[in-house]
């Protein structure tokens, strides 16, 4: 063995790419160079977010409370369960964590907006377009599997601390899901009555419009439904590059080593991240049925 | 090119090849090389091979052939759902390759309609919005296009079902859809898929029928593509028979029985007997009165009554088969003749749901009663009536 040269044995020194370097220097620049722009962006994402944080603190609590109570029992028509899921936003309350959970909220709703708004028309294009799908296939995958604190790094650099760069941290972790299942459910949709269609001479924007989207509408709505899920998710990991609302919590629980404050926050997540899911999945699948 | 004014549709030395190296399968076709060779060396397939044919308007043209022929290919070149890879199509006269991209929105919109073996139906519409989509893709508004698609609702036989979802149809009625969808654009030519083909016999028979009945009515010109050539022969005016993407004769559906061009056409032909292909299963119907062989005479009168029949199958327990009753038997028994038990005709003949109509047909002539489907058991599983046997040969 001792008479194998050292290049055989350990990955040689000498071969080394230094991809850390480009990377930095390529975030230094934009830094530098394009403030502009992302002051730009942090405007108008601040400026949306507070616009949507103050129609959220409109809301009293109790009127959260009760409308959870309807919706949930207009989606599943059981007293039950509407009583357990106003009950759970009770809890919320009551451990003290109201307005944290408002906070959290503003940020999941600006992300999730955001995630539809680019995810959407992406989808639809890729859905057609099987150049665009081979682009965008590897780029979808990236984003998935990139460790989610990654994105925190060129976020905080460019836009600063904040929950500015937390929706766009966010943004980024939500929005594969609605790009992916928007394309995958309008190509899903039965190829006969694209044909049909197209037979009875609709343009492609009638076809895509008037058929496969609404076709699409269920799978669509699965990728709202995750997207939503994982803007949760996420929106606590961000709470490390200064996002506010219960993930602050979480990491406050951490620093300081105190159980109680990390538990009680991360069982307010919970219960935002089931009654946001139960209901979008229910009002989901009641348009299914419908049709 | 002649411009015959009958003449609605023509297809000239039509083709269409699938695959990436079209120039070099063309020129291996032009020498007369056969599909397998072609798809082996280009990995080109042949789907139609210059085929030739014409249409008269207000005439049914069925074009025939097995899965695999090419036909359901044909058919979309003719709207240009695949565009042709060689030849003309013609309609009424205008090269349809010309058609500038509004010029063929509209021939699809107003002039050629399709109909889908799989219906094509859009699960998020109802019935109404089903059938009006085509006058809504061609924008017309919504109170004239919903009063002309509840017209065609009607036309169809489906009063009543407008506002129901397409989930909760069955086949035939899905396929009524169809066609109504097809025909709201008031089409010169209706354009169709195998459209009965995903339906069962019975269904099917009566839907080839509804649309013998629409044609007359509305007199258009159909393109039929079926692989039964029953189907072919009762709603053709022409039959055109296609294998390996060629058609082989075009002719009347007499002048082909009588004059086929080859052995292929003729054993097509022979395959056809219809009584050959049906079983009893299905012509069968459940009996709509049936009486128990420990009810009494004046329960039976009554049954027979209500259901407006003179005889019925008397059943045992686990509907094992007794015999029949007849009503003058059961006016004996009320009337204290005979015993009720006495009553009943056993002597009767019966078939078994698997055996072929064919046989059934000399049994069927002579018998006085509807026959009774039986099992091993002797268990009463259905009947057949004489009416029900001759349909089935129509």
């Amino acid at each position: 063995m001792n008479n194998l040269p050292d290049w055989l044995l350990e990955f040689p020194k000498d071969f080394f790419i230094d991809i850390k370097k480009p990377i930095d220097n390529a975030i230094e620049y934009m830094l530098k160079n394009w403030d502009p722009f992302f002051n730009g962006i942090s405007d108008v994402l601040r400026a949306l977010l507070n616009a949507i944080g103050s129609v959220v603190n409109l809301i009293p609590w109790w009127l959260l409370i009760i409308g959870v109570f309807f919706l949930t029992y207009k989606t599943y028509k059981k007293v039950r369960k509407s009583f357990l899921y106003s009950v759970m936003l009770l809890f919320v309350g009551a451990i003290g964590l109201w307005s944290m959970m408002y906070e959290t909220l503003t940020i999941v709703i600006t992300s999730v907006v955001i995630s539809l708004l680019i995810g959407l028309p992406i989808g639809i294009l890729i859905s057609s377009s099987k150049r665009a799908n081979a682009i965008m296939r590897p780029v979808l995958d990236t984003m998935q599997t990139m460790p989610s604190f990654v994105y925190l790094i060129p976020a905080v650099m460019l836009l600063g601390l904040g929950n500015v760069p937390a929706v766009i941290a966010t943004t980024i972790y939500a929005v594969p899901p609605v790009i992916r299942l928007t394309s995958h459910g309008i190509q899903q949709v039965d190829i006969e009555v694209v044909e049909a269609a197209r037979a009875f001479g609709t343009t492609r924007f009638q076809s895509l419009f008037k058929v496969q989207i609404p076709q699409a509408m269920p799978t669509i709505m699965t990728g709202v439904n995750q997207t939503i899920m994982m803007a949760i998710a996420m929106v606590v990991t961000c709470s490390m590059i200064g996002a506010t609302g219960l993930g602050s919590e979480v990491l406050k629980g951490i620093n300081r080593l105190e159980s109680g404050r990390g538990f009680a926050a991360g069982i307010a997540i919970v219960i935002l991240a089931i009654i946001m899911d139960r209901l979008t999945q229910g009002i989901f699948k009641k348009e299914n049925d419908a049709q | 090119m002649t411009n015959d004014d009958n003449i609605i549709l023509r297809a000239e030395h039509l083709s269409k090849l699938f695959g990436s190296k079209k120039a070099a399968a063309r020129e291996m076709l032009a020498k007369g090389i056969d599909k397998e060779t072609i798809l082996k060396h280009t990995g080109v397939t042949v789907a139609v091979d210059d085929i030739s044919f014409e249409v008269e308007r207000g005439k049914i043209f069925a074009l025939i052939g097995l899965s695999g022929s090419g036909k359901s290919t044909v058919v979309r070149c003719l709207n240009m759902l695949q565009p042709p890879s060689k030849g003309k199509i013609y309609f009424e006269g205008q090269d349809v390759e010309k058609f500038s991209k509004k010029q063929l929105l509209d021939y699809r919109r107003k002039n050629i309609s399709m109909v889908f073996q799989s219906f094509g139906l859009m699960s998020h519409k109802n019935v109404l919005e089903n059938v009006a989509f085509g006058l809504e893709i061609r924008g017309i508004k919504k109170i004239e296009r919903e009063e002309k698609a509840m017209e065609m609702i009607s036309m169809v036989g489906l009063n009543g079902w407008e506002y129901t979802s397409i989930a909760n149809l069955s086949g035939g009625m899905r396929q009524r859809v169809g066609i109504a969808r097809a025909l709201a654009n008031d089409p010169d030519i209706l354009l169709m898929d195998e459209p009965f083909s995903a339906l069962d016999p019975l269904v099917r028979r009566e839907m080839q029928f509804e649309l013998l009945s629409i044609q007359e009515k509305l007199n258009k010109t159909v393109i039929f593509i079926t692989h039964d050539i029953d189907e072919a022969f009762k709603l053709g005016n022409t039959v055109a028979i296609m294998r390996d993407g060629k058609i082989i004769q075009t002719d009347t559906p007499e002048g082909m029985s009588s004059n086929p061009a080859d052995e292929y056409v003729k054993n097509f032909i022979n395959s056809a007997d219809k009584s050959k292909v049906y079983c009893v299963k299905n012509i069968m119907q459940t009996p709509s009165c049936l009486i128990r062989s420990r009810d009494g005479a004046n329960n039976a009168l009554k049954q027979m009554r209500d259901n407006g029949v003179s005889s019925t199958y008397v059943v045992g327990e686990k509907m094992k088969l007794v015999g029949i009753l007849t009503l003058e038997q059961a006016l004996k028994v009320r009337a204290g003749e005979i015993s009720f038990q006495d009553s009943f005709i056993t002597d009767i003949v019966t078939t078994s749901s698997d055996t072929q109509i064919s046989d059934l047909i000399p049994v069927a002539a002579a018998a006085m009663f509807p026959i009774a489907v039986v099992d091993d058991d002797n268990h009463l599983e259905g009947i057949v009536t004489k009416a029900a046997v001759l349909a089935s040969l129509i």
